[in-house]
């Protein structure tokens, strides 16, 4: 029997914890290749994977990985890989593939700094902007981030959640930081966890139309040998999944494909906030700058500045609405990144003249500290 | 009344949905085809249980026209979501066709790496010397010597020998046939797919358009001719590479091994792990 780990307290780093996270949230098939800082995903995979019936996999690059598990959600099972920018990089093809296909499945991109190789054992933020709009050609995509060890749990499992309802790969984007952080963490019991499973069809296999459009814009999902024989392309397809190149159905289903997520934006956009309520200034910041961004405003309220923090959980659909309302009531924001400005880029399209945008950026390789945050807090 | 290959194309093939095909008349891609529909009929093996997936190119096209769960993937990586459909569902057959290029260029990592670990996967690659989809460029199995639109003057590189490639990398089992060798091909396709392990069969195809008219092979009977003149039975003699157009190539069996596969011996990794 594999240990109940369920209800008990460990000392797990962040790495660890989103493998925890990936296998209470139903994840039963991993595949990846080496490298750093994400490969404690891997190896605790193939270490917990085994216990509970499920399978891992070490291919032989990233390409093969995403790959073996968009083949592997599409038999059914749910399924994730974990990298780093080179390797997120060579994702890029097949994470397409899992859009234009509507196959759910979890990437974890570790962010270190770059570009190339980089710095591969430090922190950085620099893709941020890869996970939106990485792979070719016009595509919505759901990009989450993690900013501490209970969250690399807690997100994954919204990540799988998210990816299975809406039938979209969900990026999640971690840092060297978070990764490597160790904390006290109580896996939760199995039965406090949420977890949503995708809409499989209950019409006769005759009847079934792999793509066809409904009120939500995702149709149930067959798994392959349960008797809905269909077909699967990377070709623009009609509602049967064969290729289409008719106008019509391509404007139709490659529209239905940005609806289904703006139809979920109420849930999809998730954001933390700190004292915001009569905050006059703020902060936004996400992934490891987010904690730093959190002591910060403490210490600037230690010094009797209204300051508060709204951490973006969902980085992409950008959380417009929460970020535009926070900016309607401060006279200005702080948008602390390890990059040179990927989030500040989105937080001044939706700005409008609302307030004034600040950026704070750092890309040598470390974190950005409180004390650095809250002096920016005291100039503005 | 049918003929029983009429019976079988009813049977197999989604022909109220998507005909015609895409292919040329007189390509070789039919014949596989056919001879593919025939191996899984003499296996009487449940349609709901195959999955038949492909890469990209004309052999990308394939599983399109045929009633299995289907699956067209990206460019050289049809193996690597096989490998993913297989290990997340063993029970079901999972059969992946390529082509040259796409098996062995974009996607030779994978193929090798697929033939090393020996998951029970078969895969189909046919070898019609050339990029036939994107109009006649040069692949990893062009002879040297040959014209390609890429090679306008004569290609200077050498040709993969796929089949003693994959036996090198350590497939369980490894055929080579043609399009030619009709009947004999059914028997490859057919011992393929039932051997549990990796297996590969490399099927000989004439491209006449894009490789027969620039190597005065323009119709598809000059380039049968050409598959049965240089084909020479493995019993006839050692392996022989296609790798020139003068040199002949071996056709039958070159591998057949039995090694536990990938699925048996994961098995008992779950067993080590629950044990605790």
């Amino acid at each position: 029997m594999a240990p109940e780990l369920n209800g008990k307290k460990f000392l797990l780093q962040g790495n660890e914890a989103m493998a925890e996270g990936a296998i209470a949230a139903g994840c039963r098939f991993f595949a990846g290749y080496p490298i750093t800082p994400a490969s404690e995903i891997s190896e605790r995979m193939s270490y917990r994977l085994p216990q509970v019936d499920g399978t891992f996999i070490q291919m032989e690059d990233e390409i093969s990985s995403l790959g073996a598990v968009i083949g592997a959600s599409l038999a059914g099972v749910k399924s994730m890989t974990a990298t780093s920018g080179p390797g997120f990089s060579l994702m890029q093809e097949n994470l397409g593939y899992a859009c234009i296909t509507e196959v759910p499945c979890v990437v974890v991109n570790v962010m270190r700094g770059g570009p190339s190789t980089g710095l591969p054992t430090s922190p950085a933020q620099g893709d941020v902007l890869q996970a939106r709009w990485g792979t070719h050609g016009d595509h919505p995509v759901i990009v989450l981030s993690v900013s501490s060890v209970s969250e690399c749990f807690s997100i994954i499992v919204t990540a799988f959640n998210l990816s299975e309802k809406y039938r979209v790969p969900v990026v999640v984007l971690s840092d060297e930081v978070v990764a490597h952080s160790r904390e006290t963490f109580t896996i939760p019991a199995a039965d406090s966890i949420e977890v949503v499973d995708r809409i499989v069809p209950n019409v006769p296999p005759e009847w079934y139309k792999p793509y066809e459009d409904n009120s939500r814009g995702v149709p149930p999902m067959a798994a392959m040998g349960d008797g809905y024989r269909h077909h699967v392309t990377g070709l623009v397809h009609d509602a049967h999944g064969f290729p289409t190149e008719r106008p019509d159905e391509i404007e139709a289903f490659l529209k239905r494909q940005f609806r289904k997520i703006t139809n979920g934006f109420f849930e999809i956009q998730i954001t933390k906030k700190f004292n915001i309520e009569d905050a006059e200034i703020a902060v936004i910041a996400y992934g490891s700058v987010a904690r730093s961004a959190h002591r910060a405003v403490a210490m600037a309220r230690s010094q009797g500045i209204k300051a508060g923090l709204i951490q973006l959980v969902t980085l992409f659909p950008f959380p417009k609405s929460t970020v535009v309302n926070v900016m309607r009531q401060c006279k200005a924001v702080l948008v602390p990144e390890m990059n040179m400005g990927q989030i500040s880029r989105e937080a001044k399209r939706v700005n409008t003249g609302l307030t004034k945008v600040f950026k704070y950026n750092r890309i040598d390789g470390q974190l950005i500290s409180p004390v650095e945050i809250f002096e920016e807090l005291q100039k503005m | 009344m049918f003929s029983g290959m009429t019976e079988l194309r009813h049977k197999y093939l989604r022909h109220h949905k998507k005909f015609p095909h895409v292919w040329c008349p007189g390509c070789g891609n039919g014949i596989v085809l056919g001879a593919l529909i025939r191996a899984i009929e003499r296996l009487n093996l449940e349609k709901d249980d195959i999955v038949f997936a492909s890469g990209i190119g004309c052999s990308g096209r394939m599983p399109t026209y045929v009633d299995f769960n289907t699956l067209h993937t990206t460019h050289g990586r049809a193996l690597t979501f096989a490998t993913g459909i297989k290990l997340a569902n063993p029970s079901l057959n999972v059969i992946a066709v390529m082509g040259d290029g796409d098996a062995t260029a974009i996607g030779g990592n994978h193929f090798i790496h697929a033939a090393r670990r020996n998951l029970d996967l078969t895969a189909i690659i046919i070898n019609n010397q050339i990029y036939g989809m994107t109009g006649g460029q040069a692949s990893p199995t062009t002879p040297y010597g040959a014209q390609s639109t890429t090679s306008p003057f004569s290609n200077i590189e050498h040709a993969f020998s796929i089949a003693e490639l994959a036996v090198a990398a350590g497939a369980s089992f490894v055929a080579r046939g043609t399009v030619y060798h009709a009947a004999q091909l059914d028997k490859l396709l057919e011992k393929g797919i039932n051997k549990i392990g990796f297996s590969v069969v490399e099927i000989m195809s004439n491209c006449h358009v894009q490789f027969g008219r620039r190597n005065q092979m323009g119709d598809p009977v000059t380039m049968l001719n050409w598959l049965k003149e240089h084909a020479v039975s493995k019993d006839n003699g050692s392996s022989m590479p296609p790798d020139s157009l003068d040199a002949k190539f071996t056709i039958g069996i070159l591998a057949d091994t039995d090694k536990p596969d990938y699925i048996e011996e994961y098995k008992k990794i779950r067993l080590k792990a629950q044990r605790g």
